[in-house]
């Protein structure tokens, strides 16, 4: 290894995968569909997840196509209502919102504190149940004709005036909310009882912080969803006439309820990847979080004041002009937590011992792109502009950029990040580094043209459109193009890697968190001996003492 | 170039004109905001390059190659408290400027032509005061308010003139509203923006600005004859509503002369202003909406009358005073271009015809 790279393999002529592992344990279907190993639950996660990635992906690439050209000619416009629902209800609640959670946390945070398992290993296998059950049914009701009302289930389209498969879809997500409830549910009981000795609030790793207050978000976001998903099937089935004015209902309602999830839902697909983006910049500059307690409590900040800004999607919908203030105004308090972890990440680089390791490009195109779509939602929740760039490419885009260029980032930057410790072998790394930089230039070429498109006032969800936009729509095509191969690249190369990898060690990094300090792949109870947790998150110079004292005890 | 295809060169070439990077500024509130989306594009920029600076000259100064051993520090209450302050500050100026662009877009001047659109999957219907009726498509004057009171028939529909920066969420079962001034005569697009189902990419259609003449020419060339109001007062007459709501003395139903805009008390004690709004629930849920003093006899009209139909008693209404019948007579005959000088003479006319005004009420 050159000396660029702080990779510290062991001698691969002799280096060995553990024999006893999380992996070895057990073997056959029964041992990973019957575990209640929170590794093995995540692993089970992740495969899931990667399926609904690509498929909801492939969805993404039809709409593309049939957007290169003005015309709706690739498809009717029913069949492109479906995709562009199903895409976003795949993605959303099937990808973004357990993405980082259910895989990277669900394996690192009891490890990250020091724990056997999650306190309820249990309700842990039931959630990911839960998780497939919605997703099956989800599947099932997409192909037996789809649903067409956009993710958003704005009623009283989805009640009164699509004949579509709402209830099924509708049912899949309720049920999808309850595995993510029992997910945060999980953490928080985890994080607040089983930590261990010597592990204080402020000794966590921010990944922790930020998974904290995502369960928040999600133990208290997720029942409200479930409530107006439940009212829609009502609304469908029996009429009860909640949402319709004809009965003295109130069709606006249905969104305040939605938005009221939806919105902190965002933060419960960005945090945990903020957590991740901690992690991997402290790891590779060598140094401290810049700020720590900062960072930590912009995470619980953007997760208490996420609840008081539900209203700003919902500028031009007639709501009092007041109220519009209100919410403005939150909206842009909530900006600055986000202001200030981008900033502190910056400075954690400052005077430190940088490498460039493919989990740091990663992140460094996490934070450009997530600059980017934090400062274009302050465009949104700028109440005079919004009502130019709202319900255009430009909301597309803003989201697209902190979901795709952000979250995403984060997770591909946290799964290699920590696949070494997963697999106990490495991605390579060159052929990686170029799938991230492929990501990043295919990622701004797809949605960077949508912000100009969004200013031009082109219509999201429109299967056809003026000519004159279609310059744009064909460079966010090629890019999506582009962005396809970036994202295939991994999967190719880390399935390769299963077998072929190199024997990682246990702390290739050597980053400081007692996930590192134990073998890879690890025990299925995690740690030899519950470890004592005797100094700060992040101290690279304590990792140190404990390397020269190995060499003194064995030498 | 002469060894790319003619038919490839030409087809690149109308592809490229055909470019558009910044939509037209037509309307009086479209400088204005663009000069707030440019101040936040500025931010932004600033932002972004400070955030790529600092990550790439760390990057380069702090590589492992030159600077092999991190110095740890813990943190700068000082730069932290900077980069709260700093984002903080501008963005409460981005509220506060932004703000007071809603505040201008949602609050139409009192003197502003007030014309509605109904919205239905898939189409834009726009009423005119002058009774022409129009299909996807908008024509208006420049240089004058227009107000557009827009509800849905059926889902949510969202009217949205890029060129004007207007748009407005159009509700079932609720007006909205939205105000513009047109300053560039052209044809601008008109989307539904809110996802309304199947042929949602197909309700569009084109905003026409019009010179003041071009407008009068037609007006003149489309009108249907009647006016909005006087359709109203057709179906006023059709429904019956003048059996119970005359001036008689011993009238079941309150007199509508006058009603609009005037305070109301209802007989559970709330006081209310009578708007578009609420002639509106009124007349489709009356028993809500009970005048005091009167018994609430009036049937509903839920499902009886299209909002068409509901804009028309409104406007009827709305326009009920004591000048009403000169007043029809001038808008409708206004339009035509032989009757222009008629129409300046129309209002010595009027106190005249006053008896004729009320008599309609009371046939």
């Amino acid at each position: 290894m050159s000396s660029a790279t702080i990779v510290n393999l062991p001698d691969q002529s002799t280096a060995k995968i553990p024999k006893m592992n999380y992996l070895s344990k057990e073997n056959g279907l029964l041992s990973w569909l019957l575990t209640g190993d929170h590794k093995r639950i995540a692993i089970l996660y992740l495969i899931s997840i990667s399926f609904f990635f690509f498929i909801g992906g492939a969805l993404a690439g039809l709409i593309r196509l049939e957007l290169l050209t003005p015309q709706s000619d690739l498809m009717a416009t029913d069949t492109y209502n479906k995709i562009f629902s199903m895409h976003g209800i795949i993605m959303i609640f099937f990808f973004l919102v357990p993405s980082v959670p259910a895989t990277l946390g669900n394996f690192f945070i009891p490890m990250m504190l020091g724990a056997k398992d999650l306190a309820l290993p249990k309700i842990n296998l039931l959630s990911w149940y839960l998780y497939v059950a919605a997703g099956i049914l989800a599947l099932y009701s997409m192909m037996t004709g789809g649903v067409d009302t956009g993710w958003t289930f704005t009623t009283p389209l989805s009640t009164h005036y699509v004949n579509t498969n709402v209830i099924t879809t509708g049912i899949a997500i309720f049920i999808a909310g309850f595995s993510s409830i029992f997910t945060g549910l999980n953490f928080i009981v985890t994080i607040h009882k089983m930590r261990a000795p010597g592990m204080t609030w402020f000794r966590m790793p921010l990944f922790v912080w930020g998974h904290y207050a995502t369960s928040i978000l999600m133990i208290l976001g997720t029942p409200v969803l479930a409530i107006a998903l439940v009212l829609v099937v009502l609304e469908r089935t029996v009429g009860i006439g909640v949402f319709d004015p004809a009965k003295g209902g109130d069709p606006l309602l249905f969104q305040h309820l939605f938005w009221f999830y939806s919105h902190p839902a965002v933060y419960i697909m960005i945090l945990p990847g903020m957590g991740v983006i901690s992690e991997v910049i402290s790891t590779f500059s060598r140094k401290r979080v810049f700020g720590y307690t900062a960072v930590a409590f912009s995470s619980v900040a953007i997760a208490v004041f996420g609840f008081f800004v539900w209203a700003h999607h919902m500028f031009i919908m007639g709501i009092s002009n007041y109220s519009v203030l209100i919410f403005s105004l939150l909206t842009m308090l909530v900006a600055v937590p986000s202001a200030i972890k981008i900033f502190n990440w910056a400075f954690t680089l400052y005077k430190g011992s940088i490498t460039f390791e493919t989990p740091m490009l990663y992140a460094f195109g996490f934070m450009g792109l997530f600059t980017i779509g934090g400062m274009t939602g302050v465009f949104l929740g700028t109440s005079g502009t919004d009502i130019h760039l709202t319900e255009t490419y430009f909301i597309v885009a803003h989201f697209h950029f902190v979901m795709v260029g952000g979250m995403l980032m984060a997770f591909l930057a946290g799964l290699h990040f920590w696949w070494p410790k997963m697999t106990g072998r490495m991605y390579p790394e060159k052929i990686s580094q170029l799938a991230a930089l492929v990501t990043f230039i295919g990622f701004n070429l797809t949605f960077f043209p949508q912000f100009i498109l969004g200013t031009l006032g082109m219509p999201r969800r429109y299967a056809s459109y003026p000519p004159e936009f279609q310059v744009l729509n064909v460079f966010s095509t090629a890019g999506a193009t582009i962005l396809g191969v970036g994202y295939l690249l991994p999967v190719l190369y880390l399935t390769w890697s299963l077998k072929y990898g190199e024997i990682a060690g246990d702390n290739p990094w050597q980053a400081t968190g007692l996930e590192w300090q134990t073998q890879s792949p690890p025990l299925t109870e995690n740690f030899r001996e519950i470890p004592i947790m005797d100094h700060e998150a992040y101290d690279y110079e304590w990792l140190e003492r404990q390397k020269e004292k190995e060499v003194a005890s064995v030498g | 170039m002469s060894h790319i295809s003619p038919v490839l060169w030409q087809y690149l070439v109308k592809w490229l004109t055909n470019f558009a990077l910044f939509p037209p500024e037509a309307s009086k509130i479209a400088p204005q905001m663009d000069a707030l989306y440019f101040f936040i594009v500025l931010v932004s920029l600033v932002g972004l390059t400070i955030v790529i600076l600092l990550v790439t000259s760390f990057s380069i100064l702090y590589s492992k190659k030159r600077h092999p051993v991190a110095v740890q520090i813990e943190g700068s209450t000082l730069l932290e408290a900077t980069w709260t302050i700093i984002p903080l500050g501008l963005f409460l100026v981005m509220f506060v400027w932004g703000a007071l662009i809603y505040f201008r877009v949602y609050t139409p001047p009192a003197n502003a032509m007030n014309i509605y659109v109904v919205g239905k999957q898939w189409m834009w219907k726009a009423e005119h005061p002058g009774g022409q009726h129009e299909i996807n498509a908008l024509h208006i004057p420049i240089n004058r308010p227009i107000q557009l009171t827009l509800i849905s028939q059926d889902v949510f529909h969202s009217f949205s003139i890029p060129a004007f920066r207007v748009k407005r969420e159009a509700i079932p079962g609720r007006y909205t509203s939205v105000w513009f001034e047109a300053t560039t005569p052209g044809t601008y697009h008109l989307f539904c923006t809110q996802y309304c189902g199947t042929e949602h990419s197909h309700m569009i259609g084109e905003v026409v600005a019009l010179t003041p003449d071009d407008y009068k020419k037609w007006l003149a060339s489309s009108t249907s004859g009647s006016s909005l109001a006087q359709n109203g007062e057709r179906l006023f007459a059709s429904l019956s509503c003048a059996a119970c709501h005359n001036t008689k003395p011993d009238a079941r139903g309150p007199s509508l002369v006058n009603v609009y805009g005037s305070k109301l008390r209802l007989s559970n004690g709330q006081t209310v202003i009578a708007d578009d709004a609420y002639l509106r629930e009124a007349i489709l849920s009356p028993s809500q909406h009970i005048t005091q003093g009167f018994a609430p006899i009036m049937p509903t009209y839920q499902g009886q009358i299209s909002e068409e139909g509901v804009i028309a008693l409104v406007e009827f209404i709305k326009n009920l005073n004591s000048d009403y019948r000169v007043q029809q007579t001038t808008t409708t005959t206004d339009l035509l271009p032989e009757s222009e000088g008629k129409a300046a003479s129309g209002g010595p006319a009027a106190a005249g015809q006053n008896p004729a005004g009320k008599g309609m009420v009371t046939q």
